[in-house]
């Protein structure tokens, strides 16, 4: 489909350079992330990477566990692919991608157990907190994975609890409790375009990638969610490749939280 | 009763702090963020642009579409639910009213100007922001305007007329609460937008109107320095 743009990518690929000059596996500059930007939230973040801009709002609200784990709360993630944030977006409920982009975010964070379910237990078997993490692309000029997993838990570190009294939750009211993280995850989407490796695409790359691996790890290296996406198919050396830019990055990614 | 000093502390005819920037959204072909009290609202536009499903097409000029949403997280109390409501859905109905009449869109056969609004913070007058931000996001995406579009709420709490409500005083206890949002256009003094819930005399109304002239043509000033900061001129 984007036959003369992809040819044009990987020649420019196999001199070690992307469209916009950047090395291979260099993410945009500048890389900025916003604390407690949305006050209607319990915790939030705006992740900037590039051009594209993120927002991640957090709400916690009381539920019931459900039955297979009475003392455990839990998390929801959720992504609109608002189509304010892109020409190609539409108007309507979440299609495969947002839905993908919301799992793949969720997986990360649910997996890693950065999240102790345990701690979020109000009383066994009746009430727990529900941890609602909305993602919101403000701009996307590419790679939504990463920009949306770094903004989820950035949201999650400034998240605070609101009063409960029992019956009912007092949004007005902030207890100044924090939400423990244990962990923290960090996405990378590792992009494979002909035989190259690269990081953080631009809108015009994503158009023209042939398969896609975002790896989720946490401080020491070892890898808690991944997903493969794109048309073609990965050798086991493309993996062992891309496994390893995927934690060296996700070092780098993390330095940028406070 | 009587409503002696605003519950903010602010003067009767004083809005909330502003903030207003154009072309926040670089994929956009249009944009601006406005930003009044704890109300924040986000608009891009797209287009004009073809139209699809071609049904919806005007073979004799463009139309304009508009979306209001807020996000999630936007609300003070409980999150709420993605994918519209009967009142977003009405929201966006007559912020493309308060619009259309500034736009001329003869040029522009069988496409359409998109309009999306989003709302990452709310705090009463979402509307009135949503619509400033809109009629920003409209000049910044070079289209033909007849004028920009300034809106604001007004209302009566006890026995005052002021500006600019927020929301302790949109759920005032202590006497009659009038909530009226106004879209107005600075250059003509004609009104776009006209909402009214509440009680509220004829008289106070026509008021509140002539009240309205004056803080929009505040909103104007703000909308204007906004567009020319990103518009700044070049010395050749």
């Amino acid at each position: 489909m984007h036959r003369e743009l992809r040819s044009h990518i990987i020649s420019l690929l196999n001199a070690n350079v992307r469209l916009d000059g950047r090395k291979l596996t260099d993410y945009r500059k500048p890389i900025e992330v916003e604390y407690n930007v949305v006050k209607t939230a319990e915790g939030s973040a705006r992740v900037k990477i590039g051009e594209t801009d993120v927002l991640v709002g957090v709400k916690l609200e009381v539920g019931e566990p459900y039955p297979d784990s009475p003392d455990e709360g839990t998390i929801i993630v959720g992504a609109e692919l608002l189509p304010l944030s892109n020409p190609d977006f539409e108007l309507g409920p979440p299609g495969i991608q947002a839905i993908e982009l919301a799992r793949v975010v969720d997986r990360g964070i649910r997996e890693s157990q950065a999240i102790d379910f345990k701690k979020l237990c109000i009383e066994a078997g009746k009430k727990i907190w529900m941890v609602i993490i909305d993602i919101c692309p403000i701009n996307d000029s590419g790679n939504l994975f990463d920009a949306s997993s770094l903004a989820a838990i950035a949201a999650l570190k400034s998240t605070v609890y609101p009063a409960f009294d029992g019956e009912k939750v007092d949004y007005k009211e902030k207890t100044g409790k924090k939400l423990e993280l244990e962990k923290t995850p960090i996405a990378v989407t590792v992009i494979k375009i002909g035989d190259k490796f690269i990081v953080d695409p631009d809108t015009e790359e994503e158009k023209v990638i042939d398969a896609r691996l975002t790896v989720s790890s946490i401080e020491n290296g070892t890898l808690c969610a991944m997903q493969k996406g794109g048309d073609y198919p990965l050798t086991e050396e493309d993996i062992d490749a891309m496994l390893d830019i995927g934690i060296e990055k996700g070092k780098e990614l993390r330095k940028y939280l406070k | 009763m009587t409503y002696k000093e605003r519950l903010n502390g602010r003067k009767f005819d004083e809005m909330r702090p502003i903030e207003a920037k154009v072309g926040v959204i670089p994929r956009a072909d249009g944009s601006a963020m406005f930003k009044i009290g704890n109300t924040w609202a986000y608009a891009a536009v797209y287009g004009p642009r073809n139209l699809h499903p071609k049904f919806l097409q005007d073979p004799q000029k463009g139309i304009l579409r508009c979306n209001y949403n807020m996000m999630p997280f936007s609300s003070s109390g409980e999150r709420v639910r993605p994918g519209g409501s009967r009142r977003s859905k009405e929201i966006s109905l007559v912020t493309e009213k308060a619009l259309l009449p500034v736009l001329n869109l003869e040029e522009y056969p069988n496409s359409v100007v998109d309009v999306f609004i989003e709302l990452p913070q709310t705090e009463a007058g979402s509307r009135c922001a949503g619509i400033c931000a809109a009629s920003m996001a409209l000049a910044d995406a070079g289209l033909e305007m007849k004028d920009l579009v300034c809106a604001v709420s007004f209302g009566k709490v006890a026995d005052k007329l002021l500006v600019d409500l927020d929301y302790s005083e949109e759920s005032y206890k202590d006497g009659p609460v009038a909530d009226v949002p106004i879209a107005m256009l600075p250059n003509s003094g004609k009104i776009t937008l006209l909402q009214m819930d509440g009680e509220v005399k004829k008289e106070e109304l026509m008021k509140l109107l002539k009240m309205g002239k004056k803080a929009c043509m505040d909103i104007y000033e703000i909308q204007k320095k906004a567009l020319k900061e990103k518009y700044h001129e070049v010395e050749l």
